[in-house]
Parts: C-alpha cells; sequence; structure tokens
C-alpha cells in the first residue's frame, strides 16, 4: 500500500538541481525518518509532498494521484505539514489550533480543541495570545494544530528543534502513537530517526544515498557514506 | 470664544459637517470596498508588469489633490464624457474626485502590508488546506494594522484635501461646502477666529474617526 510514489523526480530553482531521486515509495501508515546535512533538500522534498510545489520534473503520485495544479482539494488537505519555524495566527492560541478545521467547515466543540492542546501540555493556554508564546510553545502549538486534522499523512520538519528534553519525550511519544497516520519526520538528530522510524533515509545534496529499514540503516547500510554520517565524521 | 460658540451653534455649521463626513465617508468606503481587496490580490499574486503597477501605484499616492480636481473636473464638465451625469458642483463629484485620491492610498498600502506577512505564515496557510480566497482572507487578516494604516492614511488624506472639491464643487453655500472650503472661504474674508473654530471641529472629527478605526482593528 504505497501513500507516495515518486519516480525519476527533479526539483531545481533556477539552474540548480536541489532534489533528484530516482524513485522512493512511502507506504500508509509507516515512520519514514529523513536526515542529511544542512541543505541538502529535506524541507525542500516536504514541501513537494505538501504539495506547495510541483516537482520541476518526473511524477509525484498521491494515493495514486498526480500532484499538479489539478489535484483535488480534499486529497491536498489530507496532508499537513509542521514546519521547521513554527509559523503561528496573530489570534489565540485556541483559534490556532481551530484554524484548519475551520477551513475544512468541520464542525467541532471546544472539547476537540482543548484535547489536542492537552496532547501537547498546553491545555491552560486556549486563551494565550499565540505572538507571545516561546519558541517550544509555538512549536508545540503547530503540532497540535496538526494533530486535530487526523490527516493520512504527517510531515514533520524539525518537530523537536526548540524543545527541552521532557517535551522531547512528549512529542515523541506523540509521534509514536501516530496511529494509521504516515509520518515524514525530518531530523538532525539520528538518535531520534533511530527512536521513531521504520524506515530511515540519508539526503546528500538532493540525492537519496539509501533508504533502508531503521535497525539496517544504523548497523548495517550499504553505503559507505551512510556510516561517516552516522558516525559523525562527514565534512560539509 | 465668541466666534467659536457662533460657529458651534450656527446650523450652517451643522450641514457642513454634515456634509463634509456624508463626502468624506463615502468616498472612503468605496475606496475601502474596492481597495483592500484589490491590494490583497495585487500583493499576494505574481504576474508580468507587476513592478510597473506597484509604481503606477506609488505615482497615485502622491498624485496632487488639485491635479486630481482638473482631471475629474474635465471628465465631469458638460463637454467632458461624462457630462451628461451633471454631476458637476455636485456632491457626487466631490465623492468621485476623493475615491480617485483614495483608492491608490488604500490599493496601495493594503498591498505592501500584506506583501509583508512572512512568507513561513503564507506557506502555512497554504499547507493547512486553506483555497486562494480563504488563504486571502486569512493574510489580510494577519495583516490588518496595516490595512487599518492604509484606511486612516486615505481619510487622512480626503478629509484634509481642500483643491480637488473645490475645483468640482464649487464650494456652494448649503449644497457643496465642506470645512476645508469653509476655512478657505473664512480665512479670505479675514475672518479668522471662525476659519480657526472651523479648523479645530476638523482636527476632533478626524481624531474620533480614527480612534473608532483604531477600535475596528483591536487596538
Ligand atoms: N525557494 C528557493 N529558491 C532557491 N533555492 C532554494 C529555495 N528553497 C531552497 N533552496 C535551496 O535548496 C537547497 C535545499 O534546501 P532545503 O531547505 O531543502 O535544505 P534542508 O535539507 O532542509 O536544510 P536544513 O537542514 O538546513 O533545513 C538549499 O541549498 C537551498 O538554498
Ligand atoms: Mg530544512
Amino acid at each position: 500500500m504505497t501513500l507516495y510514489q515518486l519516480r525519476n523526480l527533479q526539483h531545481r530553482y533556477g539552474e540548480r538541481t536541489v532534489l533528484d531521486l530516482s524513485a522512493l515509495d512511502i507506504a500508509h501508515g509507516e515512520i519514514i525518518a529523513l536526515v542529511g546535512p544542512s541543505g541538502s533538500g529535506k524541507s525542500t522534498l516536504l514541501r513537494l509532498l505538501q504539495f506547495l510545489e510541483t516537482p520541476t520534473q518526473g511524477s509525484l503520485l498521491f494515493d495514486g494521484i498526480l500532484s499538479d495544479h489539478a489535484l483535488p482539494l480534499e486529497a491536498r488537505r489530507r496532508v499537513v505539514t509542521v514546519f521547521q519555524h513554527p509559523a503561528l495566527l496573530d489570534r489565540s492560541v485556541f483559534d490556532n489550533v481551530a484554524y484548519g478545521l475551520r477551513l475544512r467547515g468541520v464542525p467541532y466543540g471546544p472539547e476537540t480543541i482543548m484535547a489536542a492542546l492537552g496532547r501537547v501540555g498546553l491545555r491552560d493556554y486556549a486563551r494565550v495570545r499565540a505572538k507571545t508564546l516561546s519558541g517550544g510553545e509555538a512549536q508545540r502549538v503547530a503540532l497540535a494544530r496538526a494533530l486535530v486534522l487526523n490527516p493520512i499523512a504527517l510531515l514533520l520538519d524539525e518537530p523537536t528543534a526548540n524543545l527541552d528534553p521532557y517535551n522531547v519525550g512528549l512529542i515523541e511519544e506523540i509521534i509514536r502513537g501516530h496511529g494509521t497516520t504516515t509520518v515524514v519526520l525530518v531530523t538532525h538528530n539520528t538518535f531520534q530517526a533511530k527512536r521513531l522510524a521504520d524506515r530511515v533515509g540519508l539526503l546528500l545534496s538532493g540525492k537519496l544515498i539509501e533508504l533502508l529499514p531503521a535497525d539496517r540503516f544504523f548497523n548495517a547500510p550499504l553505503d559507505p557514506r551512510t556510516r561517516s554520517f552516522i558516525n559523525g565524521e562527514m565534512v560539509y | 470664544m465668541e466666534d467659536l460658540l457662533r460657529a458651534l451653534t450656527s446650523s450652517d455649521l451643522a450641514e457642513i459637517v454634515a456634509l463634509t463626513l456624508r463626502v468624506t465617508g463615502i468616498a472612503l468606503i468605496i475606496s475601502t470596498i474596492i481597495g483592500a481587496p484589490l491590494g490583497a490580490l495585487i500583493g499576494l499574486s505574481k504576474f508580468r508588469g507587476k513592478s510597473f503597477v506597484r509604481a503606477l501605484l506609488y505615482t497615485g499616492m502622491g498624485l496632487p489633490p488639485v491635479v486630481v480636481g482638473l482631471f475629474v473636473y474635465l471628465i465631469l464638465s458638460r463637454s467632458g464624457p461624462l457630462g451628461s451625469l451633471s454631476w458637476l458642483f455636485t456632491p457626487s463629484a466631490m465623492i468621485v474626485a476623493q475615491i480617485v485620491i483614495a483608492l491608490p492610498l488604500t490599493t496601495g498600502l493594503t498591498m505592501t502590508s500584506v506583501e509583508s506577512v512572512s512568507p513561513e505564515l503564507k506557506r502555512q496557510i497554504a499547507a493547512l488546506g486553506a483555497t486562494r480566497s480563504q488563504a486571502a482572507w486569512t493574510i489580510l487578516r494577519e495583516a490588518r494594522i496595516g490595512v487599518t494604516a492604509a484606511i486612516v492614511a486615505a481619510f487622512g488624506g480626503i478629509i484634509s484635501e481642500v483643491g480637488a472639491v473645490m475645483l468640482v464643487g464649487g464650494n456652494i453655500a448649503g449644497q457643496t461646502r465642506v470645512l476645508t472650503t469653509a476655512i478657505v472661504l473664512n480665512t479670505r474674508q479675514g475672518d479668522f477666529s471662525l476659519a480657526l473654530a472651523l479648523g479645530l471641529i476638523l482636527l476632533i472629527l478626524t481624531f474620533i474617526v480614527n480612534t473608532a478605526l483604531m477600535k475596528l482593528q483591536g487596538r
């Protein structure tokens, strides 16, 4: 059961090829972690998976539908991203979490929103103006705002970058309890990839070096570059 | 002081204030209803010739009101293209002139405030499933401080304006006389205290309207 199917995909900005993937399949319900040095194209890949940009070349199928401008709104709305830098609306925390539901015209009660806030430990913050939150709080609100939509695919770009160890644990627990949601997790923390992911992929300069089940990725990678990346020996 | 009292109690004054508010109010509402969505649309889209549109808007923001008055005069004059409307020397002509002055301000300043909303937030709004019009509305709401500033600037530009309304309205007592043209007239006639009193009323009106606009914005 593949959710995403990418074939001969290239993405360019001007003359620069930022992504060059011959094949990538992402299955329904799996957690896939993407690691790689800064600038390797991880966030760009997430933008493509979120249909914010269409690949310059090649195909990206989502649930069997080609991702282009004709991708139906309902399909788009089944994918949600939490970005590297959380961007909240200048409204209350409650309204931020409710925003996606309101866009969809889905009826909801306050308890739905409060439950989502509770999952990220921010129940008491519902009435707070989002602009006054700390970086870590904002990141958790952004996660709650995505979770409440119960997406088929959740794209997380460094979701724990701003967090203290307690909250890292909290977020990792949420990711582990993803249920049937497919999670694509971009992280700089290889230990986190090891703790959470079913499969781990290494991106280098826009190329997917290898994508293996987590234990093999860490214990018996095929490519020497994977080992040197894991061991932190890679010089960028 | 006596003059001030005289001014404040005259029924002419009530008429002048009412007309000032009516002309400027209608012009401001129309300029906002057209300018805010138009500015948002321009600010949110990329198209060829956008920098040209931007330059036009910035020029429009600095149009000398008296030149606007002249053009509106020519268009509405009996031999002009819209002469058959017979709007010259009526409040309608004054409203048209004020819209021409205000529209570039509401459009241009809304455009820049929408453009200054962070690209990250715009991307996040799209990623949460907003349609184009939902995104535009959300971004307009995020830019509400700038949009209010646009309306305030347009209001300030037209309520204080004298050249255009004088030309196309004619400053006819009881028909097209507004606060600014009344001030000009009284100053010319040497009635300085009355002119000052009218000026004071204009300032107070402006203050009240701006305070109301700020309330609307939520500040
Ligand atoms: N809109 C854009 N226009 C031009 N170049 C871009 C654009 N977006 C990204 N890039 C370039 O594409 C490359 C990949 O960027 P990307 O943000 O995907 O990297 P990343 O792997 O997420 O890095 P990091 O770990 O630092 O977040 C970078 O070299 C970046 O400069
Ligand atoms: Mg990134």
